[in-house]
């Protein structure tokens, strides 16, 4: 009885850090699937996030609905901004190129606002916008915080399942991810549809980041990398450019993480995740969702 | 007319040159950002402090040339090589933390420039593989003793029977740390219940808390510094788990209570000096320090103005400010008054001291008690 609660209590703790995986690899995965690319500056929209709630709490003291609306609308602006400034103008470049502007993109955004002018290179701790609270449920004990990232995710996912089952983006966004080239001859505008994609990703992760520092209140410009990069690898378990894979990737990753260290050892709890990755790889390297058809 | 016009060019040059003191550069190693930057302030801070004092009676004019680790090692050696080679400073003081210290220490062992950590704590930043490093002084307690120190406390004057110790495994302060209060804690009879490890950049500990949690242990043992134990202090108390947790000087800053608040009152600290204990060096030190920056030093910026002041010292002492001579002198250094305590250096170039238990109430570190090696 008393294995089972703990597991239980193991397995809150990974579906929450999951949920914020889950939404960050879900802007990888849209992207790939319209684009073809990576873009490894996902994990630094997610540090803006958290940087902008940080600003809207200590500036202007806004409540918690005000700042994820804030945190996402600024967040998929700015991601926006960054897909017409750096990667449009490749778009006919070949992908490796997109691939390093990415990363120098991710580079830029890291190291000019750790600037002392910006944000700083040091860490901040993060003021949480309400008071956490404890509910004891016999041994599980599961907080506020808990409950508010689970729901504002659940929710995210219901908008964007609404977005791009039920709206004319996103089924020209399906569109797109099925053959851009073709989805522009029949007439659609394929810019606008791309800076929609990296819009919502940047968006969900922008509440990712605000979800992340309000669970763990510390922030600082260099967060995003780590699950910037968990993420990317929940994207391609789940198949990269498959967005119910990006999802399910993201608690796969986020339980498998807790639990490692929870019944292994917290030592080895980076490298289980990297050799599930391998393993991905060399035996089903399109991912649990993804078709074995080549991609071209 | 033109040979007369250089002549008093060069008398003029002369002149000055034998009336103004000769420069010595001395190089300082700092984490001036990042995660410990307050550290690192109160360091550079009580560094000047220092120089300021000696400017006034020293015989040479010291030109300081700042250098910011970040508290990385990639960034210390890259400072220290950039010291060494541009720079070519003739001493160095730092750098803070033992992970960048290590590393450092190797480089300016081979390039022949004396060191002095003022607070690097690990047995390794003076010996490496069991040679000792020539260069390479501190003015502190090494960690086997603030390990041992810790666990005696926790056994004795906590009553604590079980123990759990969370540590960062990148890092070789809260590594050794951790391994040191471990056996002595075993040794007396504890039980570590869990020992549990993370990576600089987590800041996930729900985890390890939950597996901690089911244990119940007296005490929890996290030997890391002030942003990272707020952090864990929290979750801990979050998860509602009421043991009483203790660390190591790493803890010693005013943002600690300030990030961690009520999670962290009731915890205890080793640390090298408390403000608090009556001596009339470390009362000017205080005082001087107050008044310029607002605020009571913490252990780290006292131990760097000591660390200062025994280079100073020595370099006053030296026939000529040449690093050998300046490395003679350092040797000789013989019960050094202090800030932190009497310096004395043993075989290994550690600093022979005491280490003070500090308790963290509501308004701030308090004192609790002196333990001698």
């Amino acid at each position: 009885m008393e294995t089972i609660l703990y597991i239980i209590q193991q397995l809150i703790n990974g579906i929450q850090l999951g949920a914020v995986y889950a939404l960050i690899s879900l802007g990888y995965t849209m992207v790939y699937g319209v684009l073809r690319m990576i873009n490894f500056a996902h994990g630094d929209i997610f540090m803006l996030g958290a940087f902008i709630a940080y600003y809207g709490i200590t500036k202007f003291n806004l409540p918690f609905p005000v700042l994820i609306i804030i945190s996402s609308l600024i967040t998929a602006i700015i991601a926006i901004l960054i897909e017409r400034i750096a990667y449009k103008p490749l778009r006919n470049a070949p992908k490796i190129s997109l691939l390093i502007t990415a990363v120098g993109v991710s580079l830029f955004l890291e190291y000019t606002l750790s600037l002392n002018a910006f944000f700083s290179p040091n860490y901040i701790g993060f003021p949480r916008p309400f008071e956490i609270k404890n509910y004891e449920l016999g041994l599980i004990s599961i907080n506020n915080i808990h409950l508010i990232i689970f729901s504002v995710t659940i929710i995210s996912l219901i908008i964007l399942y609404l977005l791009i089952y039920k709206t004319k983006y996103g089924i020209a966004m399906r569109a797109a991810s099925h053959d851009l080239e073709i989805t522009r001859l029949m007439g659609i505008k394929t810019d606008s549809v791309i800076s929609f994609t990296f819009g919502i990703g940047g968006a969900l992760a922008g509440i990712g980041g605000l979800l992340y520092a309000m669970a763990y209140p510390q922030i600082n410009v260099f967060m995003g990398i780590m699950p910037g990069i968990k993420s990317f690898i929940a994207a391609v378990l789940g198949g990269i450019g498959i967005i119910h894979g990006a999802v399910l990737g993201g608690f796969i990753i986020g339980i498998s993480e807790v639990f490692v260290s929870a019944f292994l050892s917290s030592t080895f709890r980076d490298g289980v995740i990297f050799i599930i990755l391998f393993i991905f790889l060399l035996f089903r390297p399109n991912g649990i969702f993804g078709k074995s058809i080549e991609k071209v | 007319m033109k040979r007369i016009f250089l002549s008093f060019c060069f008398l003029f040059f002369f002149s000055i040159n034998s009336y103004a003191k000769e420069v010595v550069k001395i190089g300082l190693i700092t984490p001036l950002t990042g995660d410990i930057k307050t550290f690192g302030e109160s360091t550079k801070n009580s560094f000047f402090i220092a120089l300021e004092e000696y400017a006034k009676k020293g015989k040479y004019e010291i030109k300081p040339i700042i250098a910011d680790d970040k508290n990385d090692p990639t960034e210390g050696t890259n400072a220290v090589l950039k010291l060494i080679t541009q720079d070519k400073v003739s001493a160095i003081i730092g750098p803070l933390t033992s992970k960048v210290a290590i590393p450092v220490s190797e480089i300016v062992n081979t390039n022949k420039i004396p060191m002095i950590t003022g607070t690097a704590t690990n047995p390794k930043v003076t010996i490496s593989d069991g040679k000792r490093k020539k260069y390479v002084f501190r003015a502190c307690f090494i960690d086997p003793f603030q390990g041992q120190v810790a666990a005696n406390f926790a056994i004795k004057d906590l009553k604590a029977k079980t123990a759990a110790v969370l540590y960062d495994v990148g890092n070789d302060y809260s590594k050794g740390l951790a391994e040191f209060f471990k056996n002595t804690f075993q040794k007396n009879k504890g039980t570590i219940v869990a020992y549990e490890s993370y990576q600089k950049d987590d800041v996930d500990f729900s985890a390890l808390i939950t597996k901690i949690a089911i244990k119940k242990p007296d005490v929890i043992f996290i030997p890391d510094y002030y942003n990272k134990v707020a952090l864990i202090a929290k979750q801990i108390r979050e998860k509602g788990l009421k043991s009483t947790l203790l660390g190591g000087d790493g803890w010693d800053s005013p943002e600690l209570l300030k990030i961690a608040g009520d999670a962290i009152v009731g915890s205890y600290y080793t640390n090298h000096y408390s403000p608090d204990r009556k001596d009339p060096v470390a009362d000017a030190f205080i005082k001087k320090y107050k008044q310029k920056h607002g605020n009571v030093p913490d252990a780290l910026g006292a131990l760097a103005y000591d660390a200062t002041w025994i280079l100073l010292n020595a370099l006053d002492r030296a026939s000529r400010p040449t690093t050998e001579e300046i490395l003679k002198e350092i040797e000789k250094t013989k019960n050094h008054k202090g800030v932190t305590g009497t310096i004395s250096f043993d075989k290994n170039g550690d600093a022979i001291k005491s280490t003070v238990i500090i308790k963290i109430e509501k308004s701030g570190p308090k004192y609790v008690t002196t333990v001698n090696p």
